[in-house]
Protein backbone atom coordinates (compact mmCIF):
# COMPACT_ATOMS: atom_id res chain seq x y z
CA UNK A 1 0.00 0.00 0.00
CA UNK A 2 1.18 3.52 -0.48
CA UNK A 3 2.58 5.47 1.92
CA UNK A 4 1.02 8.96 2.36
CA UNK A 5 2.97 11.11 4.68
CA UNK A 6 0.88 14.06 6.13
CA UNK A 7 2.80 17.15 7.67
CA UNK A 8 1.35 18.68 10.87
CA UNK A 9 3.15 21.67 12.27
CA UNK A 10 1.66 22.33 15.83
CA UNK A 11 -1.42 20.92 16.87
CA UNK A 12 -1.16 21.66 20.70
CA UNK A 13 -4.25 19.56 22.55
CA UNK A 14 -6.15 18.57 19.67
CA UNK A 15 -5.52 17.95 16.27
CA UNK A 16 -6.67 21.03 13.82
CA UNK A 17 -9.93 19.95 11.91
CA UNK A 18 -7.14 20.33 8.67
CA UNK A 19 -5.35 17.39 10.32
CA UNK A 20 -7.80 15.42 10.54
CA UNK A 21 -8.88 16.27 6.82
CA UNK A 22 -5.31 15.47 5.91
CA UNK A 23 -5.79 12.32 7.56
CA UNK A 24 -8.98 11.30 6.31
CA UNK A 25 -7.38 12.09 2.47
CA UNK A 26 -4.32 9.96 3.19
CA UNK A 27 -5.92 7.08 4.25
CA UNK A 28 -8.34 6.86 1.34
CA UNK A 29 -5.14 6.92 -0.58
CA UNK A 30 -2.98 4.60 1.32
CA UNK A 31 -1.73 4.84 4.58
CA UNK A 32 -1.42 7.81 6.56
CA UNK A 33 2.17 8.25 8.17
CA UNK A 34 3.22 11.68 9.85
CA UNK A 35 5.75 14.16 9.70
CA UNK A 36 5.05 15.93 13.16
CA UNK A 37 7.03 19.21 13.88
CA UNK A 38 5.68 20.58 17.27
CA UNK A 39 5.27 18.64 20.51
CA UNK A 40 3.43 15.56 20.72
CA UNK A 41 1.09 15.32 23.69
CA UNK A 42 -1.18 12.22 24.67
CA UNK A 43 -4.38 13.77 23.31
CA UNK A 44 -3.21 14.00 20.10
CA UNK A 45 -1.16 10.80 19.67
CA UNK A 46 -4.26 9.10 20.33
CA UNK A 47 -6.18 11.21 17.93
CA UNK A 48 -3.50 10.31 15.35
CA UNK A 49 -3.98 6.51 15.67
CA UNK A 50 -7.63 6.77 15.63
CA UNK A 51 -7.35 8.16 12.04
CA UNK A 52 -4.86 5.44 10.71
CA UNK A 53 -1.44 6.86 11.30
CA UNK A 54 0.98 3.82 12.91
CA UNK A 55 3.67 5.65 12.07
CA UNK A 56 4.82 9.18 13.15
CA UNK A 57 8.39 11.12 12.39
CA UNK A 58 9.49 13.72 14.87
CA UNK A 59 12.67 15.94 14.33
CA UNK A 60 15.79 14.87 16.22
CA UNK A 61 16.63 18.59 16.50
CA UNK A 62 14.82 21.45 18.85
CA UNK A 63 14.54 24.99 17.12
CA UNK A 64 13.56 23.89 13.22
CA UNK A 65 10.59 25.90 13.45
CA UNK A 66 12.55 29.25 14.54
CA UNK A 67 14.09 29.35 11.39
CA UNK A 68 11.78 30.81 8.74
CA UNK A 69 10.38 28.02 6.54
CA UNK A 70 13.53 26.54 5.55
CA UNK A 71 13.58 24.36 8.66
CA UNK A 72 10.66 22.64 8.49
CA UNK A 73 10.89 21.90 5.28
CA UNK A 74 14.57 20.47 5.87
CA UNK A 75 12.78 18.01 7.85
CA UNK A 76 9.76 16.77 5.72
CA UNK A 77 12.14 16.37 3.34
CA UNK A 78 14.13 14.38 5.35
CA UNK A 79 10.94 12.38 7.13
CA UNK A 80 9.20 12.11 2.97
CA UNK A 81 12.71 10.06 2.64
CA UNK A 82 13.09 8.25 5.69
CA UNK A 83 9.33 7.39 5.32
CA UNK A 84 9.74 6.25 1.83
CA UNK A 85 7.05 8.53 1.14
CA UNK A 86 4.91 7.90 -2.31
CA UNK A 87 3.17 11.13 -1.63
CA UNK A 88 2.99 14.09 0.63
CA UNK A 89 -0.28 16.12 2.02
CA UNK A 90 0.16 19.42 3.57
CA UNK A 91 -2.39 21.98 4.03
CA UNK A 92 -2.97 25.07 1.94
CA UNK A 93 -1.60 28.03 4.12
CA UNK A 94 0.75 30.08 2.44
CA UNK A 95 3.73 28.96 5.13
CA UNK A 96 2.04 24.96 4.62
CA UNK A 97 2.48 25.93 0.03
CA UNK A 98 6.25 27.13 1.05
CA UNK A 99 7.06 24.37 2.53
CA UNK A 100 5.58 22.11 0.06
CA UNK A 101 7.51 24.10 -2.26
CA UNK A 102 10.99 23.89 -0.51
CA UNK A 103 10.39 19.88 0.09
CA UNK A 104 10.02 19.87 -4.10
CA UNK A 105 13.27 21.31 -4.84
CA UNK A 106 14.72 19.01 -2.25
CA UNK A 107 13.39 15.96 -3.41
CA UNK A 108 13.29 17.05 -6.98
CA UNK A 109 9.72 16.41 -7.04
CA UNK A 110 6.64 18.40 -8.51
CA UNK A 111 4.51 20.37 -6.28
CA UNK A 112 0.61 21.28 -6.34
CA UNK A 113 -1.01 23.30 -4.22
CA UNK A 114 -4.62 24.23 -3.54
CA UNK A 115 -5.69 20.81 -4.24
CA UNK A 116 -9.86 19.93 -3.61
CA UNK A 117 -9.64 16.53 -4.82
CA UNK A 118 -7.17 13.94 -4.65
CA UNK A 119 -7.23 11.02 -7.05
CA UNK A 120 -5.59 7.29 -6.10
CA UNK A 121 -2.98 8.16 -8.72
CA UNK A 122 -2.41 11.26 -7.33
CA UNK A 123 -3.95 13.12 -9.84
CA UNK A 124 -5.06 16.38 -8.44
CA UNK A 125 -8.07 18.13 -9.11
CA UNK A 126 -8.25 22.28 -8.65
CA UNK A 127 -8.89 25.28 -9.86
CA UNK A 128 -7.45 28.45 -11.06
CA UNK A 129 -7.81 31.74 -12.02
CA UNK A 130 -9.77 32.87 -9.24
CA UNK A 131 -12.40 30.18 -10.40
CA UNK A 132 -12.84 30.48 -13.27
CA UNK A 133 -11.35 27.00 -14.48
CA UNK A 134 -11.00 23.43 -12.90
CA UNK A 135 -8.08 21.97 -13.52
CA UNK A 136 -7.18 17.83 -13.59
CA UNK A 137 -3.56 18.41 -12.94
CA UNK A 138 -0.49 15.33 -12.14
CA UNK A 139 2.80 15.21 -10.73
CA UNK A 140 5.15 13.80 -13.33
CA UNK A 141 8.23 13.90 -11.41
CA UNK A 142 9.49 12.82 -8.51
CA UNK A 143 6.71 12.09 -5.08
CA UNK A 144 3.77 14.01 -5.35
CA UNK A 145 3.95 17.20 -3.27
CA UNK A 146 0.39 18.03 -2.44
CA UNK A 147 -1.39 21.17 -0.57
CA UNK A 148 -4.62 20.39 -0.12
CA UNK A 149 -7.91 23.12 0.33
CA UNK A 150 -9.63 22.64 3.78
CA UNK A 151 -13.15 21.61 3.38
CA UNK A 152 -12.20 19.20 0.58
CA UNK A 153 -12.49 16.10 2.63
CA UNK A 154 -15.32 14.58 4.73
CA UNK A 155 -13.37 13.58 8.14
CA UNK A 156 -13.80 9.90 8.63
CA UNK A 157 -15.13 8.77 12.35
CA UNK A 158 -12.33 8.02 14.28
CA UNK A 159 -11.71 4.23 15.17
CA UNK A 160 -10.16 2.63 18.10
CA UNK A 161 -6.61 2.65 17.03
CA UNK A 162 -3.52 2.03 18.36
CA UNK A 163 -0.78 4.90 19.86
CA UNK A 164 1.51 5.77 16.37
CA UNK A 165 4.99 4.21 17.01
CA UNK A 166 7.34 8.04 17.03
CA UNK A 167 10.25 7.88 15.14
CA UNK A 168 12.88 10.64 15.27
CA UNK A 169 14.93 12.41 11.93
CA UNK A 170 18.01 13.25 11.78
CA UNK A 171 17.73 16.83 10.40
CA UNK A 172 20.65 18.84 8.83
CA UNK A 173 19.74 22.58 10.06
CA UNK A 174 19.81 25.06 7.09
CA UNK A 175 22.65 27.85 7.74
CA UNK A 176 21.08 29.98 5.10
CA UNK A 177 18.07 30.83 7.04
CA UNK A 178 15.97 34.12 8.52
CA UNK A 179 15.23 33.94 12.15
CA UNK A 180 11.65 34.50 13.80
CA UNK A 181 12.81 36.88 16.81
CA UNK A 182 9.16 37.89 18.08
CA UNK A 183 6.05 36.33 17.58
CA UNK A 184 2.61 37.68 19.00
CA UNK A 185 -0.52 35.34 18.36
CA UNK A 186 -3.83 37.29 17.78
CA UNK A 187 -6.18 36.48 20.45
CA UNK A 188 -8.46 33.76 19.30
CA UNK A 189 -11.68 35.04 18.47
CA UNK A 190 -13.89 32.24 19.55
CA UNK A 191 -14.95 31.55 16.03
CA UNK A 192 -13.82 29.18 13.74
CA UNK A 193 -11.00 30.18 11.41
CA UNK A 194 -11.71 32.19 7.93
CA UNK A 195 -9.69 28.69 6.02
CA UNK A 196 -11.82 26.28 7.67
CA UNK A 197 -15.52 28.08 8.03
CA UNK A 198 -18.77 26.59 6.15
CA UNK A 199 -20.28 30.09 6.49
CA UNK A 200 -18.47 33.53 6.28
CA UNK A 201 -19.83 36.58 6.75
CA UNK A 202 -17.45 39.56 5.48
CA UNK A 203 -18.08 43.33 5.53
CA UNK A 204 -16.40 45.99 3.38
CA UNK A 205 -16.44 50.15 3.47
CA UNK A 206 -20.05 49.90 3.98
CA UNK A 207 -19.85 48.60 7.43
CA UNK A 208 -18.56 52.21 7.91
CA UNK A 209 -16.30 51.74 10.97
CA UNK A 210 -18.60 48.97 12.72
CA UNK A 211 -18.22 45.80 12.58
CA UNK A 212 -21.20 44.84 14.87
CA UNK A 213 -23.60 43.49 12.63
CA UNK A 214 -21.51 41.74 10.74
CA UNK A 215 -19.99 39.93 13.71
CA UNK A 216 -23.89 39.26 14.96
CA UNK A 217 -24.69 38.17 11.91
CA UNK A 218 -21.63 35.35 11.86
CA UNK A 219 -22.44 33.95 15.43
CA UNK A 220 -26.01 33.50 14.80
CA UNK A 221 -25.03 31.15 11.66
CA UNK A 222 -21.68 30.08 13.65
CA UNK A 223 -19.36 31.36 10.85
CA UNK A 224 -16.39 33.22 10.29
CA UNK A 225 -15.74 36.86 9.91
CA UNK A 226 -13.97 38.50 6.78
CA UNK A 227 -13.53 41.67 5.20
CA UNK A 228 -12.63 43.62 2.18
CA UNK A 229 -9.17 45.20 1.64
CA UNK A 230 -11.12 48.48 2.10
CA UNK A 231 -12.11 47.47 5.79
CA UNK A 232 -8.57 46.06 6.91
CA UNK A 233 -6.85 48.75 5.14
CA UNK A 234 -8.81 51.43 7.06
CA UNK A 235 -8.45 49.78 10.32
CA UNK A 236 -11.89 48.68 11.57
CA UNK A 237 -10.74 44.83 11.31
CA UNK A 238 -6.99 42.74 11.71
CA UNK A 239 -5.79 42.30 8.58
CA UNK A 240 -5.83 38.37 8.42
CA UNK A 241 -9.86 38.95 7.99
CA UNK A 242 -8.83 39.60 4.55
CA UNK A 243 -10.61 38.08 1.85
CA UNK A 244 -9.71 37.80 -1.94
CA UNK A 245 -6.38 37.78 -4.29
CA UNK A 246 -3.91 38.85 -1.63
CA UNK A 247 -6.06 37.42 1.57
CA UNK A 248 -7.71 34.80 2.00
CA UNK A 249 -9.07 32.31 -0.97
CA UNK A 250 -12.47 30.90 1.02
CA UNK A 251 -15.10 28.32 -0.62
CA UNK A 252 -17.62 28.09 2.39
CA UNK A 253 -21.32 26.95 1.78
CA UNK A 254 -22.24 30.17 1.97
CA UNK A 255 -20.57 33.70 2.16
CA UNK A 256 -22.39 36.68 2.74
CA UNK A 257 -20.97 39.61 1.45
CA UNK A 258 -22.16 43.29 3.32
CA UNK A 259 -20.78 46.99 2.37
CA UNK A 260 -18.67 45.23 -0.41
CA UNK A 261 -18.70 46.31 -3.70
CA UNK A 262 -17.65 43.31 -5.52
CA UNK A 263 -14.43 44.34 -7.42
CA UNK A 264 -12.21 41.60 -9.08
CA UNK A 265 -9.58 41.41 -6.58
CA UNK A 266 -12.20 40.69 -3.56
CA UNK A 267 -13.84 38.21 -5.99
CA UNK A 268 -10.90 36.38 -6.57
CA UNK A 269 -11.36 35.24 -3.15
CA UNK A 270 -14.87 34.03 -2.73
CA UNK A 271 -16.46 33.24 -5.74
CA UNK A 272 -15.44 29.62 -4.82
CA UNK A 273 -18.57 29.89 -2.29
CA UNK A 274 -21.13 27.65 -2.82
CA UNK A 275 -23.91 30.18 -2.29
CA UNK A 276 -23.50 33.95 -2.57
CA UNK A 277 -25.61 36.49 -0.52
CA UNK A 278 -25.16 39.87 -0.82
CA UNK A 279 -26.25 43.41 0.83
CA UNK A 280 -25.60 46.47 -0.43
CA UNK A 281 -26.92 50.07 -1.05
CA UNK A 282 -26.11 50.11 -4.53
CA UNK A 283 -28.31 48.23 -7.02
CA UNK A 284 -25.59 48.01 -9.33
CA UNK A 285 -22.46 46.91 -7.48
CA UNK A 286 -20.63 44.04 -9.28
CA UNK A 287 -21.03 41.48 -6.46
CA UNK A 288 -24.68 41.51 -7.61
CA UNK A 289 -23.57 39.47 -10.35
CA UNK A 290 -22.43 36.71 -9.24
CA UNK A 291 -25.02 36.84 -6.15
CA UNK A 292 -27.55 33.78 -5.42
CA UNK A 293 -29.22 36.28 -3.32
CA UNK A 294 -29.15 39.50 -3.45
CA UNK A 295 -30.66 42.53 -1.58
CA UNK A 296 -30.43 46.28 -2.59
CA UNK A 297 -30.68 47.64 1.35
CA UNK A 298 -28.58 49.25 3.98
CA UNK A 299 -27.17 46.32 5.63
CA UNK A 300 -27.46 48.09 9.25
CA UNK A 301 -31.30 47.71 9.40
CA UNK A 302 -31.20 44.00 7.23
CA UNK A 303 -28.73 42.28 9.10
CA UNK A 304 -29.82 43.12 12.68
CA UNK A 305 -33.32 41.98 11.37
CA UNK A 306 -32.24 38.61 9.93
CA UNK A 307 -30.07 37.85 13.00
CA UNK A 308 -33.06 38.69 15.18
CA UNK A 309 -35.06 36.22 12.91
CA UNK A 310 -32.37 33.60 13.15
CA UNK A 311 -32.32 33.29 16.79
CA UNK A 312 -36.15 34.30 17.22
CA UNK A 313 -36.41 30.87 14.85
CA UNK A 314 -33.87 28.96 17.10
CA UNK A 315 -36.06 30.02 20.62
CA UNK B 1 31.88 62.27 5.77
CA UNK B 2 29.93 59.20 6.48
CA UNK B 3 31.64 56.05 5.86
CA UNK B 4 31.10 54.53 2.40
CA UNK B 5 27.62 53.22 2.02
CA UNK B 6 28.80 49.80 0.02
CA UNK B 7 26.67 50.04 -3.17
CA UNK B 8 22.88 48.02 -2.81
CA UNK B 9 22.30 45.56 -5.98
CA UNK B 10 19.01 44.45 -5.97
CA UNK B 11 17.43 42.13 -8.47
CA UNK B 12 13.94 42.44 -8.59
CA UNK B 13 11.59 40.12 -10.59
CA UNK B 14 8.92 41.49 -12.66
CA UNK B 15 6.03 39.10 -14.41
CA UNK B 16 4.41 39.90 -17.87
CA UNK B 17 1.04 38.12 -16.62
CA UNK B 18 -2.74 38.45 -18.25
CA UNK B 19 -4.57 41.75 -16.63
CA UNK B 20 -7.00 40.36 -13.86
CA UNK B 21 -8.80 43.18 -15.33
CA UNK B 22 -10.02 40.73 -18.43
CA UNK B 23 -11.25 37.03 -18.40
CA UNK B 24 -8.54 35.10 -18.21
CA UNK B 25 -7.84 31.68 -20.30
CA UNK B 26 -6.38 28.82 -20.60
CA UNK B 27 -4.99 27.49 -24.52
CA UNK B 28 -3.84 25.36 -26.65
CA UNK B 29 -2.73 21.75 -26.18
CA UNK B 30 -0.78 21.92 -23.26
CA UNK B 31 -3.30 24.20 -21.50
CA UNK B 32 -0.99 27.33 -20.95
CA UNK B 33 -1.89 30.68 -19.85
CA UNK B 34 -3.01 32.74 -22.86
CA UNK B 35 -0.64 35.64 -22.23
CA UNK B 36 -2.18 38.56 -24.75
CA UNK B 37 -3.40 41.42 -22.87
CA UNK B 38 -0.62 41.11 -20.21
CA UNK B 39 1.37 43.33 -18.43
CA UNK B 40 3.45 44.18 -15.18
CA UNK B 41 2.03 41.88 -12.54
CA UNK B 42 0.38 44.44 -9.80
CA UNK B 43 1.61 42.85 -6.75
CA UNK B 44 5.39 43.03 -8.61
CA UNK B 45 5.13 46.80 -8.33
CA UNK B 46 5.26 46.36 -4.66
CA UNK B 47 8.09 44.81 -4.81
CA UNK B 48 9.94 47.22 -6.84
CA UNK B 49 8.84 50.29 -5.09
CA UNK B 50 10.15 48.23 -2.01
CA UNK B 51 13.08 48.01 -3.83
CA UNK B 52 13.67 51.84 -5.00
CA UNK B 53 12.38 53.27 -1.15
CA UNK B 54 15.26 50.08 0.22
CA UNK B 55 18.14 52.27 -2.44
CA UNK B 56 16.76 55.60 -1.78
CA UNK B 57 16.83 55.16 2.26
CA UNK B 58 20.49 54.15 1.75
CA UNK B 59 21.68 57.61 0.18
CA UNK B 60 24.94 57.50 -1.45
CA UNK B 61 25.17 56.60 -5.08
CA UNK B 62 25.81 53.26 -7.22
CA UNK B 63 22.71 51.37 -6.42
CA UNK B 64 21.45 49.00 -8.70
CA UNK B 65 17.85 48.03 -9.16
CA UNK B 66 17.59 45.25 -11.65
CA UNK B 67 14.69 44.23 -13.09
CA UNK B 68 14.49 40.82 -14.32
CA UNK B 69 12.05 38.90 -15.85
CA UNK B 70 11.71 35.22 -17.80
CA UNK B 71 10.09 35.03 -21.25
CA UNK B 72 8.62 35.24 -25.21
CA UNK B 73 9.70 38.42 -26.41
CA UNK B 74 6.58 40.30 -25.07
CA UNK B 75 7.78 39.57 -21.77
CA UNK B 76 10.33 42.44 -21.92
CA UNK B 77 7.11 44.46 -21.22
CA UNK B 78 7.32 44.14 -17.85
CA UNK B 79 10.93 45.00 -17.74
CA UNK B 80 10.30 48.07 -19.74
CA UNK B 81 7.59 49.43 -17.35
CA UNK B 82 9.32 48.45 -13.95
CA UNK B 83 12.44 51.01 -16.06
CA UNK B 84 9.35 53.54 -16.53
CA UNK B 85 9.27 53.47 -12.54
CA UNK B 86 12.56 53.42 -11.84
CA UNK B 87 14.45 49.94 -12.04
CA UNK B 88 18.09 50.81 -13.48
CA UNK B 89 18.50 48.37 -15.76
CA UNK B 90 16.56 44.78 -17.61
CA UNK B 91 17.39 41.53 -17.81
CA UNK B 92 15.14 39.77 -19.70
CA UNK B 93 15.52 35.56 -20.16
CA UNK B 94 14.20 35.04 -23.61
CA UNK B 95 13.86 31.89 -25.20
CA UNK B 96 10.57 30.16 -26.69
CA UNK B 97 11.84 26.68 -25.06
CA UNK B 98 10.66 28.51 -21.51
CA UNK B 99 6.88 28.44 -22.59
CA UNK B 100 5.14 25.96 -20.20
CA UNK B 101 7.30 25.92 -17.52
CA UNK B 102 6.29 25.15 -13.67
CA UNK B 103 6.89 26.83 -10.91
CA UNK B 104 10.14 24.43 -10.53
CA UNK B 105 11.04 25.24 -13.91
CA UNK B 106 10.83 29.05 -13.64
CA UNK B 107 12.45 28.92 -10.31
CA UNK B 108 15.27 26.96 -12.00
CA UNK B 109 15.50 29.13 -14.61
CA UNK B 110 15.35 32.51 -12.61
CA UNK B 111 17.85 31.00 -10.20
CA UNK B 112 20.39 30.47 -12.79
CA UNK B 113 19.98 34.11 -13.85
CA UNK B 114 20.54 35.86 -10.36
CA UNK B 115 23.67 33.84 -10.33
CA UNK B 116 25.02 35.57 -13.35
CA UNK B 117 24.06 38.75 -12.35
CA UNK B 118 27.03 38.93 -9.91
CA UNK B 119 26.55 39.88 -6.21
CA UNK B 120 23.34 40.24 -5.63
CA UNK B 121 22.31 41.33 -1.96
CA UNK B 122 18.34 41.25 -2.31
CA UNK B 123 16.36 39.27 -4.51
CA UNK B 124 12.66 40.78 -4.42
CA UNK B 125 9.99 39.57 -5.30
CA UNK B 126 5.99 40.08 -4.85
CA UNK B 127 3.71 37.81 -2.46
CA UNK B 128 2.46 35.55 -5.42
CA UNK B 129 2.14 35.72 -9.28
CA UNK B 130 -1.51 36.93 -10.79
CA UNK B 131 -1.56 34.09 -12.72
CA UNK B 132 0.08 31.11 -11.23
CA UNK B 133 -1.49 32.35 -7.62
CA UNK B 134 0.70 29.69 -6.39
CA UNK B 135 3.85 32.35 -4.03
CA UNK B 136 5.60 28.87 -4.79
CA UNK B 137 8.58 30.78 -6.55
CA UNK B 138 10.13 32.72 -4.12
CA UNK B 139 10.46 29.73 -1.57
CA UNK B 140 12.14 27.98 -4.14
CA UNK B 141 14.50 30.39 -5.36
CA UNK B 142 15.84 30.63 -1.64
CA UNK B 143 16.14 26.63 -2.00
CA UNK B 144 18.13 26.76 -5.60
CA UNK B 145 20.12 29.29 -4.28
CA UNK B 146 20.77 28.58 -0.32
CA UNK B 147 19.84 31.88 0.96
CA UNK B 148 17.35 32.79 3.56
CA UNK B 149 13.89 33.37 2.66
CA UNK B 150 11.90 36.28 3.76
CA UNK B 151 8.57 35.59 2.45
CA UNK B 152 5.42 37.75 2.91
CA UNK B 153 7.13 41.26 4.20
CA UNK B 154 4.99 43.67 5.02
CA UNK B 155 7.72 45.96 6.64
CA UNK B 156 11.46 45.74 5.07
CA UNK B 157 14.29 47.68 6.96
CA UNK B 158 18.02 47.57 6.24
CA UNK B 159 20.37 48.27 8.44
CA UNK B 160 24.37 48.01 8.69
CA UNK B 161 26.04 47.51 11.42
CA UNK B 162 29.73 47.12 11.25
CA UNK B 163 29.74 46.81 7.47
CA UNK B 164 27.17 43.74 7.78
CA UNK B 165 24.11 44.18 6.48
CA UNK B 166 21.30 42.86 8.08
CA UNK B 167 17.48 42.83 7.02
CA UNK B 168 14.58 43.11 9.49
CA UNK B 169 11.37 42.19 8.18
CA UNK B 170 7.73 41.62 10.02
CA UNK B 171 5.16 39.51 8.24
CA UNK B 172 1.61 38.76 9.27
CA UNK B 173 0.46 35.30 9.18
CA UNK B 174 -2.82 33.33 9.81
CA UNK B 175 -3.05 34.38 13.39
CA UNK B 176 0.14 35.52 14.67
CA UNK B 177 2.76 38.64 13.98
CA UNK B 178 6.17 38.23 13.32
CA UNK B 179 9.42 39.76 13.11
CA UNK B 180 11.94 38.28 11.16
CA UNK B 181 16.14 39.20 10.91
CA UNK B 182 18.11 38.08 7.82
CA UNK B 183 21.56 37.99 6.93
CA UNK B 184 22.04 39.66 3.60
CA UNK B 185 22.00 38.14 0.50
CA UNK B 186 18.25 37.12 0.92
CA UNK B 187 15.11 36.28 -0.95
CA UNK B 188 12.50 38.34 0.05
CA UNK B 189 9.17 38.47 -1.23
CA UNK B 190 6.82 41.65 -0.08
CA UNK B 191 2.95 41.41 0.59
CA UNK B 192 0.63 44.60 -0.99
CA UNK B 193 0.65 45.94 2.15
CA UNK B 194 4.19 47.43 2.33
CA UNK B 195 3.48 50.16 0.51
CA UNK B 196 1.84 52.29 -2.33
CA UNK B 197 3.46 51.83 -5.94
CA UNK B 198 4.70 55.10 -7.51
CA UNK B 199 3.20 55.32 -11.42
CA UNK B 200 5.66 56.46 -13.88
CA UNK B 201 5.92 59.75 -14.96
CA UNK B 202 6.53 61.68 -17.86
CA UNK B 203 10.24 61.71 -16.47
CA UNK B 204 10.59 58.31 -15.68
CA UNK B 205 9.49 57.23 -19.14
CA UNK B 206 11.55 59.31 -20.76
CA UNK B 207 14.44 58.32 -18.83
CA UNK B 208 13.66 54.85 -19.46
CA UNK B 209 13.99 54.81 -23.36
CA UNK B 210 18.00 55.26 -22.58
CA UNK B 211 18.50 52.06 -19.79
CA UNK B 212 20.07 49.01 -20.91
CA UNK B 213 18.27 46.03 -21.49
CA UNK B 214 20.46 43.10 -21.59
CA UNK B 215 18.52 39.92 -23.00
CA UNK B 216 19.70 36.94 -22.62
CA UNK B 217 19.64 33.23 -23.98
CA UNK B 218 19.40 29.72 -22.19
CA UNK B 219 22.89 29.11 -23.01
CA UNK B 220 24.11 32.30 -21.10
CA UNK B 221 22.69 31.55 -18.78
CA UNK B 222 24.10 27.83 -18.72
CA UNK B 223 20.42 25.91 -18.86
CA UNK B 224 19.43 23.26 -21.21
CA UNK B 225 16.27 23.59 -22.81
CA UNK B 226 15.31 20.17 -20.96
CA UNK B 227 15.35 21.66 -18.09
CA UNK B 228 13.29 24.30 -18.24
CA UNK B 229 9.64 24.56 -20.56
CA UNK B 230 7.35 21.60 -20.66
CA UNK B 231 9.91 19.01 -20.96
CA UNK B 232 11.74 20.66 -17.23
CA UNK B 233 8.12 20.68 -15.42
CA UNK B 234 7.43 18.69 -12.68
CA UNK B 235 3.89 18.86 -13.01
CA UNK B 236 1.53 18.82 -15.95
CA UNK B 237 -2.38 20.40 -16.71
CA UNK B 238 -4.21 17.26 -17.91
CA UNK B 239 -7.32 18.61 -18.54
CA UNK B 240 -9.18 22.06 -18.23
CA UNK B 241 -12.39 22.75 -18.49
CA UNK B 242 -13.65 26.41 -17.94
CA UNK B 243 -16.48 26.74 -15.39
CA UNK B 244 -19.95 28.12 -16.11
CA UNK B 245 -19.52 32.09 -15.17
CA UNK B 246 -21.71 32.36 -12.17
CA UNK B 247 -25.38 33.89 -12.95
CA UNK B 248 -27.36 36.49 -11.26
CA UNK B 249 -29.47 34.67 -8.63
CA UNK B 250 -32.65 36.74 -6.80
CA UNK B 251 -32.12 40.25 -6.57
CA UNK B 252 -34.79 42.18 -4.14
CA UNK B 253 -35.12 45.98 -2.71
CA UNK B 254 -35.36 45.89 0.81
CA UNK B 255 -38.56 47.57 1.42
CA UNK B 256 -38.82 46.38 5.43
CA UNK B 257 -38.33 43.10 5.58
CA UNK B 258 -35.22 41.84 3.38
CA UNK B 259 -33.53 40.12 6.52
CA UNK B 260 -36.63 37.86 7.24
CA UNK B 261 -36.54 37.15 3.36
CA UNK B 262 -32.46 36.36 3.61
CA UNK B 263 -33.54 33.96 6.73
CA UNK B 264 -36.37 32.24 4.38
CA UNK B 265 -33.50 31.87 1.47
CA UNK B 266 -31.08 30.40 4.06
CA UNK B 267 -33.44 28.16 5.64
CA UNK B 268 -34.66 26.95 1.84
CA UNK B 269 -31.13 26.32 1.23
CA UNK B 270 -30.43 24.60 4.43
CA UNK B 271 -28.08 26.66 5.58
CA UNK B 272 -29.48 27.69 9.12
C1 LIG C 1 -3.01 44.58 -5.93
C2 LIG C 1 -4.36 44.68 -5.30
C3 LIG C 1 -4.79 43.66 -4.49
C4 LIG C 1 -6.05 43.72 -3.87
N1 LIG C 1 -6.44 42.68 -3.09
C5 LIG C 1 -7.68 42.73 -2.53
C6 LIG C 1 -8.16 41.66 -1.72
O1 LIG C 1 -7.46 40.67 -1.48
N2 LIG C 1 -9.40 41.76 -1.19
C7 LIG C 1 -10.21 42.85 -1.42
O2 LIG C 1 -11.35 42.89 -0.90
N3 LIG C 1 -9.79 43.87 -2.17
C8 LIG C 1 -8.55 43.85 -2.71
N4 LIG C 1 -8.13 44.91 -3.46
C9 LIG C 1 -8.97 46.15 -3.46
C10 LIG C 1 -10.15 46.09 -4.38
O3 LIG C 1 -9.76 46.51 -5.67
C11 LIG C 1 -11.25 47.06 -3.87
O4 LIG C 1 -10.71 48.35 -3.73
C12 LIG C 1 -11.85 46.65 -2.52
O5 LIG C 1 -12.25 45.31 -2.56
C13 LIG C 1 -13.02 47.54 -2.21
O6 LIG C 1 -13.57 47.21 -0.96
P1 LIG C 1 -15.09 47.46 -0.66
O7 LIG C 1 -15.92 46.72 -1.64
O8 LIG C 1 -15.30 47.18 0.78
O9 LIG C 1 -15.22 49.04 -0.83
P2 LIG C 1 -15.98 49.87 -1.94
O10 LIG C 1 -15.59 49.47 -3.30
O11 LIG C 1 -15.86 51.29 -1.53
O12 LIG C 1 -17.49 49.40 -1.75
C14 LIG C 1 -18.26 49.67 -0.62
C15 LIG C 1 -19.66 49.22 -0.96
O13 LIG C 1 -20.48 49.35 0.20
C16 LIG C 1 -21.75 49.79 -0.20
N5 LIG C 1 -22.35 50.40 0.98
C17 LIG C 1 -22.02 51.54 1.62
N6 LIG C 1 -22.75 51.73 2.71
C18 LIG C 1 -23.61 50.70 2.78
C19 LIG C 1 -24.62 50.31 3.69
N7 LIG C 1 -24.92 51.05 4.78
N8 LIG C 1 -25.29 49.18 3.46
C20 LIG C 1 -25.03 48.42 2.37
N9 LIG C 1 -24.07 48.73 1.48
C21 LIG C 1 -23.36 49.85 1.68
C22 LIG C 1 -21.50 50.72 -1.33
O14 LIG C 1 -22.64 50.78 -2.17
C23 LIG C 1 -20.32 50.04 -2.05
O15 LIG C 1 -20.76 49.15 -3.06
C24 LIG C 1 -6.89 44.84 -4.08
C25 LIG C 1 -6.45 45.87 -4.92
C26 LIG C 1 -5.21 45.80 -5.52
C27 LIG C 1 -4.78 46.92 -6.43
Amino acid sequence: MAHVLVYIDTPGEHLHKTDRELLTLAGMLGEPVVALLGDLTDGVSAELGAHGAGVLYQPAVDGLGELLVAGKAAFLAAAAEEAAADAVLLGNTFEAKEIAARVGIRLSAGVITDAIAVGKDFSVTKSVFAGSYTVNASVTTGRPIITVKANSVEIATPQSGSIPEVRRVDVAVPGAAARITERSERAASGRPSLDEARIVVAGGRGVDGDFGPIEDLADALGGAVGASRAATDAGWIDHSAQIGQTGKTVSPQLYVSAGISGAIQQKAGMQTAKVIVAVNKDPDAPVFDIADFGIVGDLTTVLPQATAEINKRRS
Amino acid sequence: MDEAIPALNIAVLVKHVPDTQFDRHLSGGHNTTDRSESILSELDEYALEAALQLVEAQGGDGHRVMAVTMGPPAAVNAVKKALQIGAHEGIHLCDDALAGSDASGTSRALAAVVRQLGPVDLVLTGMASTDGETSLVPAQLAELLELPQVTFASTLELTHDDGARQLIARRESDNVAETVRSTVPAVVSVTDQINEPRYPNFKGIMAAKKKPIATLSLADVGLDASEVGFSGAWTRVEQAQQRPARSQGVIITDEGDAGRQLVDFLADQKLL
